[in-house]
This record gives structure tokens, C-alpha cells and sequence, in this order.
């Protein structure tokens, strides 16, 4: 059908067929794509940013011309080492790197999509599950934020590096303009040189919220308190696996020690009760809390500010991922991730998982699981594979292997003597069985340690149990429909809803526009508390993982490159059109 | 040790710009996205939400709570944390 050297309409070089499609251009996607790259796959990244970094990695505009965008990010010259050979293969034709592209779905077009296979154990990653030479995908995205341009393009196997957004929780006030998410302040910040306030309270739960109030202070925000839900001593129960990760340990104290530096406190045990204002934040009530995580009685007290970045962990971002299939498991702190076996497969032939949506670790754990996806990828496809070639094109990866390679991470280890792309683009010609080398047994290594390390964080930083104690029955749980908890409550009590998805159904919380990504956790633990069940069911498959056009929707089935041809007349994204379908598929 | 984001990163941006909200001029930098904008500003809220009619702005910052939206050169419901205004652009809040 396609020639695997057309070019499609949209004449910018993108082939259709790939080896690998990597969805996400963040750490563990660009690490992926590079490595791929290395052991001479053909590679397309399809990313919504606009350029290789995601959450972490987020720099400042181009236009903005920072000299020193360094100073925003732990591990800068990692990402600088990384992304520079990454630009060389985009220059090679090696990797395209597709920028400001949404991903809204990822279709099987192999004959075996069509009997499940791989579906039904799909929680299990096996060995069996590894891309047989026959699994093909094409994966649809639209250009732009709400853009009316679709395109598709086919790959032999898919990374998903989708990485995570943060977990919120209601509480009185929190729709209040200036209440923002501590993850967003920080993007706005890195990206584009703004702070939400000149009065910051950062307050939640997790490791993030340290480099968050540390940033904003370096901007020249006051920040007069972190407010941090869980218990220091915690930490004390697990010596060991912190011992293990003298990087992470550094990393922190950086953090702690800019606070100290702006005399910024931090209040263990402490939640932010309330948000008080007219028209934007003005203040917040933040309590003590007991130690079943209930704010004590009459130790509440006020803070004055005029922003307030809040945040309760991360979420992997899992749409495109469920709706392949792909099985599910849960971890320390509550949050749903993807089931990948050792090599990062999960239990969906042909497709790899790394990074946040795998478990949420960081950057650098991301950066090694991107690593090892790719050796497993590259090991796994067929020799010679489907990987278009130019003719006499050269490969930026073996020129490079001679000059400083980052390790993952940067964590003082080198890694560059014993690279095995070249190693493993040998290995690519005589079979397909996973060839571990030095190099992938120390990343194996490295990576246990770091998930040893995320674990600890997961076990202290969870949600506070009693949070729900702080809501009226007026606060809105879903900001975008905006639901009041008396309605979730009076869907479980009184209407008899048993599950998140007839709460939904019968509240409209979830169903807006940003599909539940903001209260899912809220709803979820309260039908938990209501009904004195789970406190948070595996997470349902949602239609699109995007908002689509009509237009780009109409084109339904794969084609090469889909110019939007629907008449819908919708400009950008006019409404998401998720809305006007069942947001879940039936079960 | 108060500077502002500019100091901390030694940002040398191109020529500042205005853009129009309401018909009231606002400074841009070039790059910056359009909530940073506001932000900068001192803009915290540009919608104002259909049920209870409250003041609403930026929440995510990513692009994923939709809480964001605005109008653009008549263009409805972009994600201001996302759009990256131009020169002369149009900006109409609360469509
Ligand atoms: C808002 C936010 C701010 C954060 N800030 C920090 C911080 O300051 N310090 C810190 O240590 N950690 C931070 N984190 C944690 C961060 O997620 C990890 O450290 C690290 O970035 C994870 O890497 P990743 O490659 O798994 O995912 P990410 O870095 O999240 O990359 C995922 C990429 O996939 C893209 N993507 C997702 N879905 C689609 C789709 N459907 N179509 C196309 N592209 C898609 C995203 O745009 C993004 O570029 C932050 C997380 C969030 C959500
Ligand atoms: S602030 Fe959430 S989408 Fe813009």
C-alpha cells in the first residue's frame, strides 16, 4: 500500500512507515528515540511540546534568549548531552522529531490486533509479548493545540513516554484564580520567565514541591510557607534505599538548602484548608493534622498571598495506553501506572512503556527506562527490519559513540566507554534475542535503585487520609462542570452510585473538558470513603487521549497524512468532541 | 536576593510587543505564552465559568484542565497557557 520512502502530502520529509514511533518527547522518550536511533532504527517522535524535554526538561522560549536556563533545572547537562545527539540524528534524517503533535490515538493494523492477542493477558507482560516481526501501528495525531490537522504515520512498535500530570484534591476555594497547580507554576516559569504571584504558598504533597517553592524563590517569588501534607519521619523507616541514591539525596538537600538560604519554612503535617478571596487568592488557612491526617481543631491559621501552587503527586497519563490494552498496576501512594515487564514491554505485543507512566520516579529514572526500552526494541525487531535507510546516510549515533556520551541521569556515572549502540545495531543483523551487555546491566542496576528510591517517596507522600474532612457541600470537585460535593455525595447516598463511572453519569463530574484529569482522584476516593469500599478503581479506557477535531475524527481510518477534509466548521478545538460521545466506552 | 525570572536565567529577549485584551494594551515578550502574559500582568482570571459565573484563569499551566480558555483573534476557547501570542494579536476574555 505505501511505499515506505513516500513522502506524504504534507511534504516536510516524515515518512509513513517507521520502526519505531516514540509518543513523548521527554526524558524517557528522548532517551528512547536516541538509543533506537544508535542500533539504526528508523524513529519518528510525536510530541505536543515544542521541543525534546516534557515536564522536566522544560526550557525557556527560544525567543526569550536565556543564557542561563541552567539555573531553572537540576541536571542540565545531561539533558544539553542528550539532546545534542538527538539533533544530530534529526539533522541525519535518523530521527523526525514531530513537534507540536497531539496524539489522540494509536490504532493495530495487524492481522492479529484483530483476534486480541495480546490483549487478553494484557496485565502480564510475558515473553511472548515481545513485537513479533508482524505488529504494525498507526498512530493519529493532530497538529496544534486544537489545530484542524491530522496526521497519521505507521511504526513496527510504539514507546509510550506520555509522562504523568498532577494529582489535585478539592478543597474550599481552589478554583479561586491564583490557585495553581505547583507542576504549572513551575512549566510557566521554565517556559516562559513568569511567576503566578509575588506572594507564593506551595503547599501539597511529594518531592516536586520542594523544586517548586526553590524556583520560585530563585525567581524572585516570596514564598512564606511550604505546606507539606506528609510526616518527615517517615522517611526514617527506609535508610536504606535513601542511602542507595546519594544523587537523589543531593539533589534534595540542593532544594532544602535554597529554602533555608530565603528562610522559607516548611510545615510538615500541615494541609492548606482553604483558599479566602474576592476575585483571586488572598489567603490561605493551613492546619496541623493529626495523625489519621485530620486537620486538629483550633490550629488552623491563615497565611496572606496572592498565589497559592498546590499539588498531590502525579498521575500517569495513560489514555493512549488503555485504550491499546495495556494492563495496569498500582502503586505505593495510590496512583495507577502501566504493567511493563523487565525490558519494558508491556503486555500488548509491540508495545513499550517508560518513564512517569510506568511509575513515577523523575527525570533520570525515566532517562534509564528509556534506555532499555530501546536496546529491548532494537533487539526485538526483525533484523534489517522495516527501518528506512537513506542510502549512504550516516549514522549520528556511531560517529558520536567516540565523543563524551551522558549516562542516563547524572549521577556522576559515565557510561560513554561501553555504549552499545553500534553493539547493538551488530546484534540487530545476526537475531532478535536481547542482548543485556554491560551497559544495560548497569542501567538495570541503576534503575532498581532509583524505583527503590521512588517507592520511599511513595510510601511517605501519600494523599492525606482525611482530606474530604475539609469540604463543604458547596465546593466544586469538578472545576470544569462544576459539581458541588453534595451532588457526588448525594449520587452515592441517595441515588445509590457504586463506582466513579455512575457518578459520572449521573453528576457530570469528569465529563467536561478535561475528561476527569482534575478531580478523577478527588471523585474516585470519595465513591471509596461514601460507599466504604476501594478507594480508587483502576482507571477506565477514555475515547481519545486529546481533543480531535470533527474533522480529523471523520478521517477515521489510517491514511498516510490526513489533511483535515471533515466540514466541520469547528476553529481550534471548539469543543472537545468527547464531550458529545459516552466518555467511556461500555465495559 | 530578589530578582526576577529574567535575572535568574540571563534572558535577553527580543523586543517587547503589545497585544490587546479587551482593547486594553498589555506587554508581551516574545515566546512567551499567552498566561504567562496575563500573569505578568497581573492578570489572574479571564473566564468566567458557566454554572456559578466565578472568575476563573490559569490552573494546570500544561494544557490539560482546560480552565484556561480565551479568544484569540475571534478565534474561541484556546488554551491560554498553551497559545503563544504574536504581535498585534486581538484577546478577548470572558467569550
Ligand atoms: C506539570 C509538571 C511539572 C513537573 N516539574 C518537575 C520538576 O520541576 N522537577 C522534577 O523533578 N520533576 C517534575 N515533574 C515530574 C516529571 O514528570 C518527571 O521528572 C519527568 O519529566 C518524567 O519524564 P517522562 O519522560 O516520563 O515524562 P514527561 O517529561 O512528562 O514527558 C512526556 C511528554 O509526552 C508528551 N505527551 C503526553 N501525552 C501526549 C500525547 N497524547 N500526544 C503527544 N505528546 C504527548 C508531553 O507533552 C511531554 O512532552 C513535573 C511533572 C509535571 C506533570
Ligand atoms: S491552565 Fe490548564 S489548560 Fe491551560
Amino acid at each position: 500500500m505505501t511505499d515506505v520512502n513516500d513522502v506524504n502530502d504534507l511534504n516536510d520529509g516524515v515518512r509513513d512507515r517507521y520502526d519505531l514511533a516514540v509518543i513523548g518527547a521527554g526524558p524517557a522518550g528522548f532517551a528512547a528515540a536516541v538509543t533506537a536511533a544508535d542500533a539504526g532504527l528508523a524513529v519518528v517522535i510525536l510530541d505536543a511540546g515544542r521541543a525534546a524535554g516534557g515536564q522536566f526538561y522544560r526550557q525557556p522560549a527560544a525567543a526569550l534568549r536565556a543564557a542561563r536556563p541552567d539555573r531553572l533545572h537540576h541536571g542540565w547537562r545531561a539533558y544539553t548531552a542528550w539532546t545534542g545527539r538527538l539533533a544530530a540524528h534529526v539533522a541525519a534524517g535518523t530521527i523526525n522529531h514531530l513537534t507540536d503533535h497531539h496524539v489522540w490515538t494509536v490504532e493495530r493494523l495487524d492481522a492479529d490486533a484483530a483476534d486480541g492477542r495480546g490483549l487478553a493477558g494484557a496485565g502480564s507482560a510475558t515473553a511472548e509479548t515481545a513485537a513479533s516481526p508482524g505488529t504494525l501501528f498507526a498512530v493519529h495525531a493532530v497538529i496544534g493545540a486544537g489545530g484542524a490537522t491530522g496526521r497519521a504515520v505507521q511504526a513496527s512498535a510504539v514507546l509510550l513516554a506520555t509522562g504523568a500530570y498532577e494529582r489535585q484534591l478539592p478543597f474550599p476555594g481552589w478554583t479561586l484564580p491564583g490557585v495553581v497547580t505547583a507542576g504549572g507554576a513551575q512549566a510557566q516559569l521554565k517556559d516562559s520567565l513568569v511567576v503566578p504571584g509575588r506572594r507564593v504558598v506551595v503547599a501539597g504533597t511529594g518531592p516536586l514541591l520542594l523544586s517548586v517553592a526553590a524556583s520560585l524563590a530563585l525567581a524572585g517569588a516570596k514564598v512564606p510557607a511550604v505546606v507539606e501534607a506528609a510526616d518527615p519521619l517517615r522517611y526514617a523507616r527506609h535508610a536504606k534505599a535513601l542511602a542507595l541514591n546519594p544523587g537523589k539525596l543531593i539533589e534534595g538537600a540542593g532544594y532544602a538548602a535554597t529554602l533555608v538560604r530565603h528562610g522559607i519554612p516548611v510545615r510538615p503535617r500541615h494541609v492548606v484548608v482553604a483558599a479566602h478571596g474576592e476575585r483571586r487568592v488572598e489567603a490561605v488557612s493551613i492546619a496541623r493534622t493529626d495523625r489519621a491526617g485530620r486537620p486538629v481543631p483550633g490550629r488552623e491559621r491563615m497565611i496572606t498571598c496572592d498565589a497559592l501552587a498546590v499539588g498531590y503527586g502525579l498521575d500517569a497519563q495513560l489514555e493512549i495506553a488503555l485504550e491499546l490494552g495495556c494492563g495496569t498496576r498500582r502503586e505505593p501512594d495510590g496512583g495507577w501506572v502501566l504493567t511493563v515487564d523487565a525490558q519494558q514491554r508491556t503486555g500488548v505485543p509491540g508495545v513499550w512503556a517508560a518513564g512517569e507512566t510506568t511509575g513515577v520516579g523523575g527525570a533520570q529514572l525515566a532517562l534509564i527506562e528509556g534506555e532499555l526500552a530501546a536496546h529491548s526494541i532494537a533487539a526485538t525487531l526483525p533484523a534489517g527490519g522495516f527501518a528506512v535507510r537513506a542510502a549512504g546516510a550516516s549514522r549520528p549515533g556511531r560517529a558520536m559513540s567516540q565523543t563524551a556520551q551522558p549516562s542516563a541521569g547524572d549521577g556522576g556515572e559515565t557510561g560513554s566507554a561501553d555504549r552499545v549502540g553500534p553493539v547493538a545495531a551488530a546484534g540487530r543483523s545476526v537475531g532478535s534475542a536481547a542482548r543485556p551487555g554491560r551497559k544495560v546491566a548497569k542501567l538495570v542496576r541503576r534503575r532498581a535503585r532509583l524505583r527503590a528510591f521512588a517507592d520511599v517517596l511513595q510510601q511517605v507522600h501519600t494523599l492525606p487520609e482525611r482530606w474530604s474532612d475539609n469540604l463543604r457541600a458547596d465546593t466544586a470537585v469538578c472545576r470544569c462542570e462544576e459539581v458541588p460535593y453534595a451532588a457526588v455525595r448525594d449520587a452515592v447516598t441517595d441515588l445509590g452510585a457504586t463506582d466513579s463511572r455512575s457518578v459520572k453519569l449521573l453528576t457530570r463530574a469528569g465529563m467536561g473538558w478535561c475528561q476527569g484529569r482534575m478531580c478523577g482522584t478527588a471523585v474516585q476516593c470519595l465513591v471509596g470513603e461514601l460507599t466504604g469500599g476501594e478507594a480508587k478503581a483502576a482507571p477506565a479506557a477514555r475515547p481519545l487521549a486529546c481533543p480531535v477535531p470533527l474533522g480529523v475524527l471523520a478521517e477515521g481510518a489510517f491514511a498516510p497524512a490526513a489533511p483535515a477534509s471533515g466540514t466541520s466548521p469547528a476553529p481550534a478545538a471548539a469543543a472537545p468532541p468527547h464531550a458529545e460521545r459516552p466518555a467511556d466506552p461500555p465495559d | 536576593m530578589t530578582g526576577t525570572p529574567r535575572d535568574l536565567v540571563a534572558a535577553r529577549p527580543g523586543p517587547e510587543f503589545t497585544v490587546r485584551v479587551d482593547g486594553r494594551p498589555v506587554p508581551a515578550l516574545p515566546g512567551q505564552t499567552l498566561a504567562a502574559v496575563l500573569w505578568a500582568a497581573g492578570i489572574t482570571a479571564w473566564r468566567t465559568s458557566r454554572v456559578t459565573g466565578e472568575p476563573r484563569g490559569a490552573f494546570c499551566g500544561i494544557g490539560a484542565c482546560f480552565d484556561c480558555l480565551i479568544t484569540v483573534n475571534g478565534v474561541r476557547d484556546q488554551r491560554a497557557c498553551l497559545v503563544r501570542p504574536e504581535p498585534g494579536d486581538e484577546v478577548r476574555t470572558r467569550d
